[in-house]
């Protein structure tokens, strides 16, 4: 039974020092991260993260799907921000097809993407300050994340794995009442970002915990490939919605947030400004939302609608041929990468001309970021690695697949 | 919006800042190119990768000096069998490149860029792990996401699905 006595993979290095396990069940790694940490009383010496646990090889199942049946698999890579992976999924098959999308979708996907990053920050914010011993936080957070989930269950019927956009537009239109929810949400969720804040930016604890904990350098940070907050709050300027904008995402004024000190709390506070900049983008969405259709005039991709199933023979014919044998795609292969709650989320997606992608690889930003976790570490306390882990914000969904 | 068909020609995508670099720093080193769907494709050869990273890292007039991706796609039962791919992008200049390199089944093994990028590692890791394509200088190329002693690999094309029973 050799799987049962894995041979481990760190020996300590001197006589003083020695070797302990945390995880892979441990509540602070957030999910089933193992690392092992060589340490010398309360210092940690080495590091070493293991990986793996999570992995359900989806890479390989979406080479047996239709283009079509990879989207439900993508939610469940990272389940914190799903419609960000469908967007990136759905953004690189388009860009094979070379579909034009209706700006109602667009910007539709717009608005779920902003929601879906406000949703993932909010579990992090929540878990992070728990973590580290701030109990409140949690509760506070977790019940404007309920009223997301609620929305996400109002358009597309999922509370967690929405698998709501589709190759070509989006599923549904939303249902009545949608825009006024979200009008409403987004009135009151400044204030309550606030009440975050005066918990926990000023607080003396707070800034004892994080201020100078776990520092990156930024050409650390470029080195390891680390993207999004964790890149950001080392002072390297860059967000994909803004420099390499997809989506009509140049349509839209938002700030990207920059922190120069490296430290767990120059990433905190990147991502809470960044709650503020997204609930921005979520309101010019909505008062600028175009009118039109929300599927793209593709008859041999897009599924049809109900009614016209109903009344016209060609649609009946292209729905049953979608689905019994999918779409052929042409022969190619694109990288297409989008800015999610993480870092750059990207799908690099292989097409042999056939219905079944070749080849679908998902660059996972986690997957990258946690590559840091040593340099911030190393040399520190112990108890800051609690505090480094939760400060990159991994999901181990995305990071094992 | 129909698709436009692929430019293969080195003459014509010379001025790409990615394509210059690399001809100009060493013209032997390029086996092709490709421009498909606003997407520039390099097709390094495998003795130059490393030193065609570097080159790029280090251009002046546009530093590709952030490592995306690195991942390997499985033509089997075609040769030459596997296709190493890395994505590369240049934070202040905003563009990308794809570097590809060409290997062989009967010895899947190439240069690690670990040196250059010290984000590589992991991504090298999970390619041996999934691929079997090794990557000489690697400091720890043990695998990543199966367990220790996994039979095989599993995204190789000649690996069922469902796996072996």
């Amino acid at each position: 039974m050799a799987h049962l006595n894995p041979t481990p993979v760190l020996e300590p290095g001197q006589d003083r020092t020695m070797i302990l396990n945390m995880g892979p069940q441990h509540p602070s790694t957030h999910g089933v991260l193992r690392v092992l940490l060589e340490i010398d009383g309360e210092t940690v010496v080495r590091m070493m993260p293991d990986i793996g646990y999570l992995h359900t090889g989806i890479e390989k199942t979406c080479e047996a799907k239709f283009y079509q049946q990879v989207v439900p698999l993508t939610d469940r890579i990272d389940y914190l921000c799903p419609m960000t992976n469908n967007l990136c999924y759905v953004l690189a098959v388009e860009k094979l097809l070379g579909l034009e999308i209706p700006p109602k979708a667009q910007w539709l996907r717009v608005l779920l993407n902003e929601l879906t990053r406000i949703n993932s920050h909010l579990v992090w914010l929540g878990t992070h300050a728990m973590d580290i011993g701030a109990l409140t936080v949690f509760l506070y957070c977790f019940r404007e994340r309920e009223e997301i989930l609620r929305m996400f269950e109002m358009v597309s019927g999922q509370r967690m794995m929405t698998s709501y956009f589709r190759v070509g537009g989006i599923a549904l239109e939303p249902p009545l009442g949608f825009f006024d929810r979200v009008r409403d949400f987004a009135g009151y969720f400044p204030e309550r970002i606030d009440q975050y804040e005066n918990l926990l930016t000023g607080n003396p604890i707070w800034m004892m915990r994080t201020k100078g904990v776990a520092r990156m350098t930024a050409e650390d940070a470029i080195g390891l490939g680390a993207t999004g907050p964790t890149l950001r709050g080392s002072g390297v300027d860059i967000d994909l919605r803004r420099d390499m904008p997809y989506s009509s995402y140049e349509k839209f004024q938002f700030k990207v947030p920059i922190s120069q000190e490296g430290d767990v709390f120059a990433r905190y506070m990147c991502r809470v400004q960044e709650l503020r900049e997204s609930i921005g983008i979520v309101r010019q969405a909505l008062d600028g939302m175009p009118e039109g259709p929300i599927k793209a005039d593709a008859p041999g991709v897009v599924l049809p609608d109900r009614e016209k199933m109903k009344t016209q023979m060609e649609s009946l014919i292209y729905h049953f041929k979608i689905i019994t044998e999918g779409f052929a795609v042409p022969v190619g292969e694109v990288y297409q990468a989008v800015e999610s709650p993480r870092g750059e989320m990207g799908y690099y997606i292989v097409s042999d001309g056939t219905a079944k992608p070749y080849r679908v690889h998902m660059r996972s930003a986690c997957f990258a970021n946690l590559q840091t976790l040593p340099t911030m570490c190393e040399g520190r306390l112990l108890a800051d690695v609690v505090a480094a882990i939760g400060s990159i914000d991994i999901v181990l969904g995305e990071i094992d697949r | 919006m129909p698709l436009a068909p692929p430019i293969t020609d080195l003459e014509q995508l010379k001025n790409h800042p990615a394509v210059a670099r690399v001809v100009g720093w060493k013209p032997e080193a390029v086996t092709g190119v490709k421009f498909d769907r606003d997407e520039m494709t390099i097709y390094v050869d495998r003795a130059y990768i490393r030193e065609a990273c570097i080159a790029l890292k280090d251009d002046p007039a546009c530093p590709f000096n952030f490592l995306s991706d690195v991942t390997c796609v499985d033509w089997y039962p075609a040769e030459p069998r596997f296709e190493v791919v890395y994505h590369l992008l240049s934070i202040p200049k905003k563009e990308r490149v794809r570097l590809k390199v060409h290997l062989n089944s009967a010895s899947p093994a190439i240069e690690s860029i670990t040196s250059v990028w010290p984000g590589a590692n992991y991504f090298e890791r999970e390619v041996f792990d999934l691929f079997g394509v090794r990557f000489t200088g690697h400091p720890y190329l043990r695998r990543i996401l199966m367990p220790e002693d996994w039979e095989g690999h599993p995204l190789r094309k000649d690996y069922p699905v469902e796996g072996y029973r």
